[in-house]
């Protein structure tokens, strides 16, 4: 794991210099008013995104010369951490000067880079770049409004992971190149995944349309759809003997055998027996598992809960 | 000046505790359970150090109260040794805790629940609180332990943890409590109680860190965590940390000692801060001062992110905390903040101050003005105090 993942960071120390000083002294926050806007002979743009319930929020103010579409001025207020607060600033100030058209090519990694005091090291830590997700956010709501369109619409593909800004067609096509089956996999070759982990799986920060174990476990059902004709479609009740067994195997070898090699036991199928509605499955625990305390409680309620899941309800696991 | 308010998490070690520790560094090394000179003296100063640490929650001689190196150990091994004692082996099936308890037992609940144990995560009431009725509901006949904190660390708030050992009591339920945060801070007398194993961690109540305890009543029962050479009656091997043990129980006894003066001093200059701090617009405070320890104080500032908070009182060098939003390595709300239920919009802005018997009452005058200060410029830049034109305000949902 290292030092640092061991001892744990202090966020604050991986801050920019930039990035501590925008936080100390803001330069772009405050507000525009209608009556500073028509005395620039401009229109006056009011953009919120995100929500304070969950931990930031933006309003972003622009003045546009309504006949050239460009931003006169461009100021913002922020409830939020430091990094957001200095996000939403540099994105206030990279806006200025710029047609409509030109700010909503900025991203939230042209945000970070601009925060950078030195072109290779980060200005936040990767948890953090979550925050100029919303800078980059607030601008298409802003260009949306101006222009009377839907946000989406300047949104060419899905992205999954908005911290490094990786679509879904990405996505998919890197997995399937390299045969990808982790996580870890995922974020060595797209970065996906590497920022504040919310595009991972459920429960992260921000709540998802797409995560990146559903990509991995699509492709996963397509291999094994590729490779087997058989079984996968197939109602467990309907199956023949030998399907329902090389289906059972499947499923310890997935989920249970790896636990029981490496505590030095096993455990071998014996037989699948229908018994009324139930279907009996005989076991025999090998190694270090026979005799071992958890082999009739844990153990075994872990394999029969994972079979009933997978397979039927009405499996019943019969240690010999 | 720097001024620190973030007692709950660590303390300073008192500096009677250094001093009672310092010999047993350099000068009184020996192994207590060796057999010569060297070992005999530091064998002397771990009983003494254990007698305190006994009087110091009231035990009797025949319980025992086990060394351990911090609180997460002794809340993991009560937790651990109920579910290889009774749910391993079948005889019971369910654990209960409240979902506001340390990670040190969610975490641990959440493991065994992923081994078969059943568990029951009991909410609070809008002060913070789990009331003892709401336990009442969910005992049953498979239930093995209750395991439930004294005092919640980020509010302060006090659970009835007597009411619910009794009642566990009468069930024949085994009932845990993790006191880390009560010792020093409330009366703790286990001899006067139905608990049966309780929690406590020295750098709670200005000792060192590094140690903890895990006491367990006569008759009751642990299965050891750590297998080895039979240290602490076989209960939990590894070489005694006699120099952190001397701490522990010089700490405790100071806390006990001190415990008049931190119901009342500490109490009046913590109220006195809150009182300050709420005549700020727009602050909220959860639990109710009677029903949480004298030291805590929660309060969130609307529109400001806790971490920005943190940011500026740290320019001021003030240390306070808060479980909230970015400040911490996960990003996510505090908790607490919404098990009580608290208005969505103040689930990121609470800030947790925590006094101690060495806060000063200078220092909080420093404080309250530089809070103001920094709620203030906060506010200035905060998106939820800033101006939107009417027929922008009416788009907003």
């Amino acid at each position: 794991m290292g030092i640092d993942s061991l001892i744990g960071g202090t966020i604050w120390d991986e801050y920019s210099q930039k990035v501590t000083e925008l936080m100390n002294n803001p330069q772009n926050m405050g507000e525009i008013t209608e009556e500073q806007a028509e005395a620039m002979g401009a229109k006056l743009i009011v953009a919120d995104f995100g929500a304070e319930s969950c931990g930031d929020a933006v309003r972003l103010y622009w003045a546009v010369d309504p006949k050239t579409d460009i931003i006169l001025e461009s100021k913002f207020k922020s409830f939020g951490c430091g990094t957001a607060i200095a996000s939403s600033d540099t994105m206030a100030d990279l806006c200025k000067g710029k047609t409509v058209d030109e700010a909503v090519k900025i991203t939230n990694i042209d945000v970070e880079k601009a925060m950078r005091d030195t072109p290779d090291v980060p200005a936040v830590p990767p948890q953090k770049m979550h925050c100029s997700v919303m800078a980059y956010d607030v601008i298409k709501k802003a260009a949306a409004q101006y222009k009377g369109v839907e946000m989406e619409s300047f949104e060419h593909d899905i992205i999954v992971c908005e911290c490094a800004r990786i679509s879904l067609s990405t996505l998919k096509e890197v997995i399937r190149l390299n045969d990808l089956t982790t996580i870890e996999q995922i974020t060595d070759y797209t970065k996906a995944g590497a920022f504040c982990k919310s595009c991972i799986r459920p429960g992260g920060h921000e709540k998802k349309d797409i995560y990146l174990v559903d990509l991995l476990a699509e492709y996963e059902k397509e291999k094994v759809l590729a490779s087997s004709q058989t079984a996968e479609d197939v109602d467990f009740a309907q199956m023949t003997v030998v399907q329902k067994l090389k289906a059972v195997e499947r499923i310890i070898d997935d989920n249970i055998r790896q636990m029981l090699v490496m505590d030095g036991g096993n455990v071998e199928i014996l037989d699948i027996k229908e018994n009324g509605s139930n279907f009996d499955i005989y076991i025999k625990y090998l190694g270090a598992c026979s005799g071992c305390a958890s082999s009739n409680t844990g153990t075994l309620f872990a394999i029969e809960n994972i079979l009933r899941e997978k397979l039927d309800q009405n499996i019943r696991v019969i240690p010999l | 000046m720097r001024v620190y308010l973030d007692n709950n998490s660590t303390t300073m070690v008192d500096p009677h505790v250094f001093e009672a520790m310092e010999p047993y560094f350099v000068q009184r090394y020996g192994n207590p359970n060796s057999l010569h000179c060297f070992a005999s003296e530091t064998h002397q100063a771990l009983k003494a150090a254990m007698q305190k640490i006994y009087a110091g929650v009231g035990a009797n001689n025949e319980d025992s109260v086990v060394i351990t190196s911090c609180a997460t150990e002794s809340n993991n091994w009560a937790l651990k040794s109920i579910y290889f004692q009774y749910i391993l082996t079948g005889q019971k099936n369910h654990i209960i805790v409240s979902e506001v308890e340390h990670p040190s037992v969610i975490a641990t609940a959440r493991f065994l629940e992923s081994l078969g144990c059943k568990v029951t995560y009991l909410p609070v009431n809008n002060e913070g609180i789990v009331e003892a009725h709401t336990l009442k509901d969910f005992l049953t006949d498979k239930t093995a332990l209750v395991s439930m904190m004294w005092v919640n660390n980020e509010t302060g708030a006090i659970f009835p943890v007597e009411e619910m050992a009794q009642m566990c009591s009468e069930r024949g339920i085994l009932f845990h409590t993790d006191a880390t945060q009560a010792i020093g801070k409330l009366p703790v007398n286990v001899k006067e109680t139905k608990i049966d194993y309780l929690t406590l961690s020295a750098h709670k109540f200005h000792g060192p860190k590094g140690v903890g305890a895990l006491y367990m009543k006569k008759g009751k029962e642990l299965m050891p965590l750590l297998h080895g050479g039979d240290h602490m009656g076989g209960l939990r091997s590894g070489t005694l940390n006699v120099a952190g043990i001397v701490g522990m129980g010089k700490a405790i006894e100071q806390a006990v000692d001190a415990l008049d003066f931190e119901l009342h001093e500490v109490k009046a200059l913590r109220d006195r801060f809150e009182d300050a701090l709420l005549q700020i617009p727009d602050t909220f405070v959860v639990t109710p001062r009677e029903r949480r320890s004298p030291n805590t104080i929660l309060i969130s500032f609307r529109g400001i992110e806790g971490e920005s908070m943190l940011w500026d009182l740290n320019k001021d060098g003030i240390a306070a905390s808060t479980g909230s939003a970015c400040a911490s390595e996960d990003l996510e709300s505090n908790p607490v903040m919404e098990a009580i239920g608290a208005e969505a919009d103040l689930a990121h802005t609470a800030i947790r101050f925590s006094l101690s018997r060495f806060t000063t009452s200078e220092e909080i005058d420093f404080v309250i003005e530089r809070v103001k200060e920094a709620v203030k410029r906060l506010r200035a830049i905060s998106s939820s105090y800033a101006y939107a034109p009417k027929n922008h305000k009416d788009e907003l949902h």
